[in-house]
């Protein structure tokens, strides 16, 4: 399969769509936590009873289709290959977690890959949508038309005073994480959402970086989501990271412009070097790719790199990691191996760019 | 703070050594505390559920309290009519069993909801429609009555008294909603 082939099918649809503020918000995500009244919850429930909720979802959502979304399709862990699931929580379609509980879990998916609904994870539903760039309110709006028309099928576990019930005492009320993934190279860069995060934290949301391990923000990538979910409506929630996210942008915004300022050779270097690395490299962990593809699309953010899409950091962020590039390569491959694969497919991608 | 070992992560670690009476003090990232030794690699898997089976520990009745013999029992009796899930299972894996385990556990649950949601410990959000017209309009009430309030601090009593009206109308629905069902 050709590379352009493989991307095609590999990259999310709605991925590829351009949302607002999208030279910093990359997508916006809405989580709902939901539970069958009936039935036990999926950690101690019985395999019967977990066969009753997949049979369930086999039968009534199936194939079907609710506004944009269509053509859900059910997927069964057990029927997958590791290296299938791993793709699929590459591309955040699914929890790690769903993924180690192969059994009786599945997933529907949407055509359009912007909706995933997990059955059978910590809860026996997870309803999961994604919207390119800052659309937090759409996405709300959607999430809740979706849970609409679950719940005109599933008697949900609700109570007056506690809300949507769940499996863990931290999902309760609401049951919604709502998040927001961002790029943030130049609050990185100068140090400053170290300084902001325990602002952002006393207002209840929670700002971690995504693709690395602890702390550590790999690639500059930030998500911000809210951690209280009772006591709060959605609304409240979302206009809450709302504001917060509004003022991330701003921040980033006035910190690129003031490097751009104080800076500008340093950082056209180090976008250049970065873009050297990213065309000519032969071997590159996961680490190194993360941090030049960065500097790549800030150099295209500032309007220093003209001939390449944005959705480049996007798109090479979920392809160069081990699942998809042991999917391309159709095989199992070693860390060492990977690496040679991911500095070959950053290379041909690239050289995609100046054939076009 | 940056890492004094890698100088590149950033330091999450901060210790105080005291070696024959002399003070160091020490700051590094994860990582480069396992491999010095300065953290066990046991204690690197210290999950979210770890951290929340702790509060709910610390929740149950000191031992040196009044009430310990009867608390103590109670505390070991605690258990899910619909699903068997003990209190102390509940406290140990940190998650609940069945929607029943809310009401079963109610009594211990405030303390425990006020830590994790910042206080909060009531729902404040959407209603399945399923749950009935009554819900729906105890809430929408709620709402007015709580603009109403704003509207009188505002002096603003013209407005106040049209809310006022819609709240009255509100309730009578309501009570003719909840007298239906007797």
């Amino acid at each position: 399969m050709s590379l352009q082939q493989f991307m095609n099918e590999a990259i999310s649809p709605w991925m590829k769509q351009e949302g607002p503020d999208s030279d910093i918000v990359m997508s916006s995500r809405i989580r709902l936590a939901r539970n069958f009244s009936q039935y036990p919850f999926p950690i101690i429930a019985s395999e019967e009873t977990l066969e009753k909720v997949l049979e369930f979802f086999k039968d009534g959502f199936k194939e079907t289709s609710f506004r944009d979304y269509k053509n859900f399709e059910l997927i069964q862990m057990k029927d997958l290959q590791p290296v299938e699931k791993r793709v699929l929580v590459e591309k955040h379609l699914i929890s790690p977690h769903l993924a180690e509980k192969s059994e009786k879990s599945a997933t529907l998916i949407s055509q359009n890959e912007q909706v995933s609904i997990m059955i059978n994870e910590e809860d026996h539903v997870r309803i999961q949508l994604y919207f390119p760039g800052f659309q937090l309110d759409q996405a709300l709006e959607q999430a809740t038309q979706l849970d609409d028309w679950l719940e005109e099928k599933i008697d949900y576990a609700f109570d007056e005073k506690r809300g949507y019930l769940t499996a863990c005492p931290t999902n309760v009320g609401t049951g919604m994480r709502a998040s927001v993934m961002m790029h943030l190279p130049a609050l990185s860069m100068t140090q400053q959402i170290n300084r902001m995060t325990p602002a952002i934290n006393q207002l209840g949301l929670v700002v971690r970086g995504i693709y690395g391990e602890g702390s550590e923000a790999v690639g500059n990538i930030f998500q911000i989501s809210n951690q209280i979910t009772l006591g709060k409506s959605e609304e409240d929630i979302v206009e809450d990271l709302h504001s917060v996210v509004k003022q991330l942008i701003d921040q980033e915004r006035r910190a690129r412009a003031a490097l751009m300022n104080r800076s500008s050779l340093q950082l056209e270097d180090r976008i250049f070097r970065s873009y050297g690395v990213l065309t000519n490299s032969r071997i590159i962990e996961s680490k190194e790719a993360a941090k030049c593809l960065s500097d790549l699309r800030l150099g295209i953010d500032l309007g220093l790199i003209d001939d390449i899409p944005r959705t480049i950091l996007n798109e090479l962020m979920v392809l160069t990691q081990p699942g998809f590039l042991q999917q391309y390569a159709k095989d199992t491959l070693s860390p060492e191996e990977r690496d040679v694969r991911r500095a070959s497919l950053i290379r041909e991608r690239l050289q995609l760019e100046n054939e076009e | 703070m940056e890492c004094q070992e890698c100088h590149q992560r950033t330091a999450t670690v901060h210790l105080t050594q005291v070696v024959n009476g002399k003070k160091t003090e020490i700051h590094v990232c994860d990582q480069c505390a396992k491999e010095k030794g300065y953290m066990n690699y046991g204690e690197e898997n210290f999950t979210l559920n770890d951290l929340l089976s702790g509060l709910f520990h610390s929740e149950s009745p000191s031992p040196l309290g009044g009430q310990t013999a009867h608390s103590y029992k109670r505390k070991e009796t605690l258990k899910c009519p619909n699903c068997g899930l003990t209190y102390d299972e509940f406290a140990h894996i940190g998650k609940f069993g069945c929607a029943e385990c809310y009401n079963t556990f109610d009594e211990r649950l405030n303390p425990i909801l006020r830590r994790v949601h910042s206080g909060n410990t009531l729902h404040d959000g959407k209603i399945p429609k399923r749950e009935g017209g009554n819900l729906h309009l105890k809430k929408e009430i709620e709402q007015y009555k709580t603009n109403l309030r704003q509207l009188i601090e505002q002096e603003e009593f013209e407005e106040a008294a049209k809310v006022r009206d819609r709240v009255r109308s509100l309730e009578s629905k309501l009570h003719q909603g909840e007298g239906g069902e007797e």
